[in-house]
């Protein structure tokens, strides 16, 4: 810890916590890996508390998104660019392509999890083209965010939503890349195996929930009326 | 030390109960039916959190002076009562529901009641920094208004003058005369920012919201020239928002609406 | 719980170790420091109002040089005035009173208190001060935007907030700027709250359970919750009233508006909806920033009556009623609004039952104090301090909870006083109790008694005389944010009240400065502290004043007590410390 940040690397370093006394860093073998003081469950109890206070934002969102459409008037409910359809699948294909790895990751076949990974964070950068596709159809249709209330609400959701994917995005692909680097090692002590899927898991319970999120917001934004 | 501040809080205590049983600065005498209702309800809640308001204090400076730190003496270890607790407890709850419940008296009589038939309707339309005032006129009708027909020069709410109803409308400015011991029914409406409709002798306030039609009523029992005051922050001259409410007797209510159809 | 067996060696660059630190030690004084600047300011602007409200008039060339485009020609202008009402309001309730109580000592005491090395996540912590930094600058900078600093008060009401420069100065810009800096803090708010709750539920020590947190982690944790569940509904209506503002949406704006003899393109919004979005947010505020000054209080008043604190477990249900309750309420800020009126009364019959809990809190601090020995410290005097202003500003809730009571004296100075003594000041007595009381473990030093007992009186007294005659002031009707009395003839008699009110407030603020003096005078020289000069009982006082890097070094602490053992009938001495040994001392 007496190093200054100077990669990623240390800033992982600091998250996960303290050293053992007397094991200096010896980050020369990657033994960053090493089991962390934080005790088990603290990154999910973490997330479960940050995906309440993301539930909320969004709560905020949808409560205002009710009262503005019940007073009516100008209201005119635009219809699904078709894209949407094929975002939607994009991102639950995504969720069971992370459901994979982590079932390969339990079963400590690491290479095969670290495939289905990736393929998550593939599948999630496709959705955020898909999204910006739909925005880009719509514009075409000449309809803004200021065009009517709706579309209002159509560009916020979906720019709220996809700011919150590009951090799973992000984090998920960190972790990628993290267990590509270091696979060999995670293959070798199962105390660094557990750690890598706390934070896998802890990604996932993000991933789902922005899944689910995105039903969520689809469904309220074009199928409940 | 544990004197000095069981002192200072007992003076304190006594000026707060100076102050506010003096009575130096105080409410302006009410003018409406419904505001004897609120100062009773008001005078009720203050007296019993007034009397709260003493007993804590004295027994927080009682507290201080007797246990004061003596020698070595070891305080008590005394850190329950379950029955004292529910006790407490179950009294606050009861002094506080109960006020809370006999709060709504008023509040239900002038806000869940519709203004009584036969009221004087009264359109009040706040703009940043004024109070346009519109009676219906002689056939009891509000004539249609536009927003683009506005014109802070002689059609300060937009009347639409190709609506017969709206002929008849008489406008005035900070100018809001009302007939005494008649139900009043406003309508309040904003044309720009929130403000707020503060008539304190009336003990009626209410926000006037854009894009809204708040409707209010009560009954002056009282006349005299009164101040409309605005509540809400409104903007920069928010503190010189002033309108002017004139109780009159019904048939010099009659001749200034008079005076005003011929201008 | 769990056994962190580990320590780490404090990094020895300045930057990593007193800059951009993940010491949760570190981080909870820069949050300390950062909330000194920002009161300082926020009182300076409170005393450039104060000025104003007595003598609207003058000039003052001097005062002038601070704000010299704002008060071109020497006098407060109405929209400076305004202005100052909104950055006041502001900088008080997220950078002082949220800041300080949660952020400074939440940061610096929660780890210690629960025995853990650090938060759970070092690094959200250190980016959540950032953050927070920000904002507190972004905000600044609002001064010195043109058009200043808005307008529009802290609630930032729609539409006048929402509409831009037309609806008057510093509503183009400066209302920009704020809307980012509340942005920015939510952000680093929830990133400082899930470190409180996780630190609080899995990095407690070996014995340390739930029952026996000292009342202070209870109370930051149950802040922290109340953060992390209102602070994104606040972002969620910020983002709202920036795209009504820049993007042309119409969230909160109505049509047919006409401002300034333009009118707006705008249609179909709901004003009374930024409101909802605004309190559901704004009261549960309240209670972040006056729960942790309810613990602070029950923790020092315990410490110094030499007792337990009366009914521990009435205490932790009485925070979680509060804040649970502190959700159903926001709707008593709109009484007047335009809001259903049936509605009204479920927010009355539910914002009166929160008088409930609160009492309970007072009732027990009360029995605490029976039979009790008691040693009048400095903090021992701001937290008896505190039990005063908190029963006088709360029982002026009871009016104000009341719909019909609530017609005369909503947005009167009558509300005005009521919120300042009960989450201002007494929030601040609650800041100042655990200033005096935790200064010998973060700088090793005392402060100074004498002047700690100088400042204690002087505010005590002055703050009682700048807010209860604010209390008539709001029964004869004066409205609050108005710049002058001078418009109305009902306002003129309370003239001499403002006069009375700002040279308390002079006096008062005036006070502070022997605290700021005190503050920093004793770090260098005040008297070395030992390890528990208090002689307490939880297990910041076990571990070396100022602690270690990394707090309990090798030995991860055991605990055997509850945090409040004062004056054990047998025990050799008046208090057992958490980590004394579990054997039943013989007298």
């Amino acid at each position: 810890m007496a190093k200054p940040i100077s990669s990623l690397k240390d800033i992982e370093t600091i998250a996960v916590g303290s050293r053992p006394p007397g094991r200096p860093d010896d980050s020369g073998r990657g033994g960053r890996e090493r089991p962390p003081s934080l005790p088990e469950g603290s990154y999910r109890l973490a997330m479960l508390f940050a995906l309440a206070s993301i539930g909320m934002l969004f709560l905020g969102f949808t409560s205002a998104y009710l009262v503005r459409q019940g007073l009516g008037g100008d209201w005119q409910p635009l219809d699904p660019p078709a894209i949407l359809w094929a975002n939607t699948l994009l991102l639950l294909m995504s969720s069971a392509t992370l459901h994979r790895s982590r079932a390969f990751l339990r079963r400590e076949a690491i290479r095969e999890a670290l495939w289905w990974l990736s393929m998550t964070v593939a599948l999630g950068l496709l959705f955020l083209a898909g999204q910006y596709g739909a925005w880009r159809q719509l514009a075409a249709r000449g309809i803004y965010l200021d065009t009517n209330p709706h579309s209002s609400f159509f560009y916020l959701l979906t720019a709220a939503h996809g700011v919150h994917i590009l951090g799973g995005i992000l984090g998920l692909g960190y972790i990628t890349l993290r267990g590509w680097r270091r696979r060999l090692i995670l293959m070798g002590t199962p105390d660094r195996l557990k750690h890598y899927d706390a934070l896998v898991g802890a990604a996932a319970l993000y991933w789902h929930f922005m899944d689910g999120l995105w039903v969520y917001l689809f469904i309220l934004l074009f199928l409940w009326r | 030390m544990g004197l000095a501040l069981a002192l200072v809080i007992g003076l304190i205590t006594l000026g707060t109960v100076i102050l506010f049983v003096g009575r130096f600065w105080w409410f302006p005498e009410a003018i409406s039916e419904h505001g004897p209702s609120i100062d009773r309800q008001f005078m009720l809640t203050l007296t019993i959190i007034g009397i709260a308001f003493v007993l804590a204090q004295a027994a927080l400076a009682f507290f201080i002076v007797r246990y004061r730190r003596r020698g070595e003496q070891r305080a008590s270890y005394w850190h329950e009562s379950p029955r004292l607790e529910v006790l407490w407890t179950t009294i606050t709850a009861a002094v506080f529901i109960t006020l809370a419940i006999l709060g709504q008296r008023v509040w239900a009589q002038l806000h869940l009641n519709a203004p009584p038939p036969g009221a004087l309707q009264v359109e009040v339309t706040a703009q940043q920094f004024v109070w346009n005032i519109r009676y219906p006129g002689p056939d009891g009708k509000f004539g249609r208004t536009r927003t683009e027909l506005i014109n802070d020069v002689d059609n300060p709410v937009g009347l639409d003058f190709t609506d017969p109803a709206a002929q008849d409308d008489i406008v005035t400015v900070n100018q809001m005369a009302i007939p005494v011991n008649r139900d009043i029914h406003v309508i309040l409406r904003s044309k720009d920012v929130i403000h707020s409709f503060w008539v304190p002798p009336l003990r009626m306030k209410q926000d006037a919201v854009p894009g809204l039609a708040i409707n209010i009523h009560f009954k002056a029992v009282k006349t005299g020239q009164f101040e409309i005051a605005c509540a809400e922050l409104c903007g920069l001259t928010h503190h010189r928002m002033r309108g002017f409410l004139l109780v009159l007797p019904e048939p010099e209510f009659q001749k200034w609406l008079q005076q005003r159809t011929n201008l | 719980m769990t056994q962190a067996v580990a320590t780490h060696a404090a990094p020895k660059s300045f930057i990593r170790r007193y800059i951009f630190s993940t010491d949760h030690k570190v981080i909870g004084l820069q949050y300390l420091f950062l909330a000194m600047v920002a009161v300082a300011i926020g009182i300076v602007l409170s005393l450039y109002m104060r000025l104003r409200l007595a003598w609207p008039t003058e000039r003052w060339p001097l005062l002038a040089k601070l704000f010299p485009n704002a008060m071109a020609g020497g006098t407060i202008s109405p929209e400076f005035y305004l202005s100052l009402v909104t950055m006041h309001g502001t900088i008080m309730i997220f950078f002082v009173l949220t800041t300080a109580p949660l952020g400074g000592f939440g940061n610096y005491f929660l780890p210690i208190q629960v025995g853990a090395h650090d938060m759970a996540f070092p690094v959200l912590n250190m980016l959540s001060f950032w953050v927070t930094l920000a904002g507190f600058l972004v905000l600044m900078a609002a001064f010195f935007v043109s058009g200043g600093a808005p307008i529009s008060g802290w609630t930032a009401y729609a539409p006048l907030s929402a509409v831009g420069e037309i609806a008057g100065p510093g509503l183009g810009m400066g209302q920009n700027l704020w809307i980012l800096s509340i942005a920015l803090f939510c952000i680093a708010s929830l990133l400082g709250a899930l470190n409180f709750i996780t630190t609080t539920l899995n990095l407690r020590t070996k014995g340390m359970s739930m029952t026996r947190l000292p009342l202070t982690v209870w109370a930051w944790f149950t802040t922290a919750v109340l953060a992390l569940l209102a602070f994104p509904v606040l972002l969620a209506g910020g983002i709202l009233l920036l795209l009504d503002r820049v993007g042309g949406t119409s969230f909160f704006v109505p049509g047919g508006l006409i401002v300034s003899d333009k009118i707006l393109p705008h249609k179909g919004g709901s004003p009374l909806l930024w409101q909802h979005l605004f309190w559901f947010f704004g009261h549960p505020e309240v209670y972040i920033a006056i729960l942790p000054g309810m613990g602070i209080t029950s923790h020092v008043l315990s410490t110094f009556a030499r007792k337990p604190i009366f009914g521990y477990r009435a205490m932790v249900a009485a925070i979680f009623a509060i804040g649970l309750l502190g959700f159903l309420v926001w709707g008593h800020h709109m009484f007047v609004s335009g809001m259903s009126p049936y509605s009204a009364i479920a927010f009355s019959l539910l914002t009166l039952s929160i008088g409930v809990p609160s009492a309970i809190k007072t009732f027990n601090w009360l029995a605490t104090l029976y039979k009790a020995q008691i040693r009048f410290t400095v903090p021992m005097l701001f937290a008896l301090g505190f039990v005063s202003i908190f029963v006088t500003g709360g029982l002026s809730g009871i009016i104000l909870g009341q719909t019909s009571l609530d017609i005369p004296m909503h947005d009167t100075y009558f509300v005005v006083a009521h919120f300042h003594l009960i989450m201002g000041v007494a929030a601040i007595f609650g800041i100042f109790a655990g200033t005096y009381y935790w200064f010998p473990k973060m700088f090793g030093r005392m402060m100074n008694e004498t002047l700690g007992k100088l400042h204690f009186w002087l505010t005590f007294i002055g703050i009682y005389a700048i807010f209860i005659p604010m209390h008539v002031m709001g029964i004869a009707g004066h409205p609050r944010r108005y710049a002058e009395t001078a418009g109305f003839d009902f306002l003129a008699p309370l003239q001499p009240l403002h006069v009375f009110i700002t040279i308390a407030a002079l006096i008062t603020a005036g006070a502070q400065l022997l605290f700021f003096f005190n503050f920093f005078w004793s770090i260098w020289k005040g008297k070395k502290a030992e390890v528990n000069p208090w002689r307490a009982t939880t297990l910041e006082w076990t571990i070396p004043s100022p602690p270690p890097h990394d707090n309990f070094g090798p030995q991860t602490p055991v605990v055997h007590h509850g945090p409040y053992e004062y004056s054990v009938p047998g025990a050799a001495e008046d208090y057992i410390l958490q980590t004394a040994p579990p054997a039943p001392t013989k007298a």
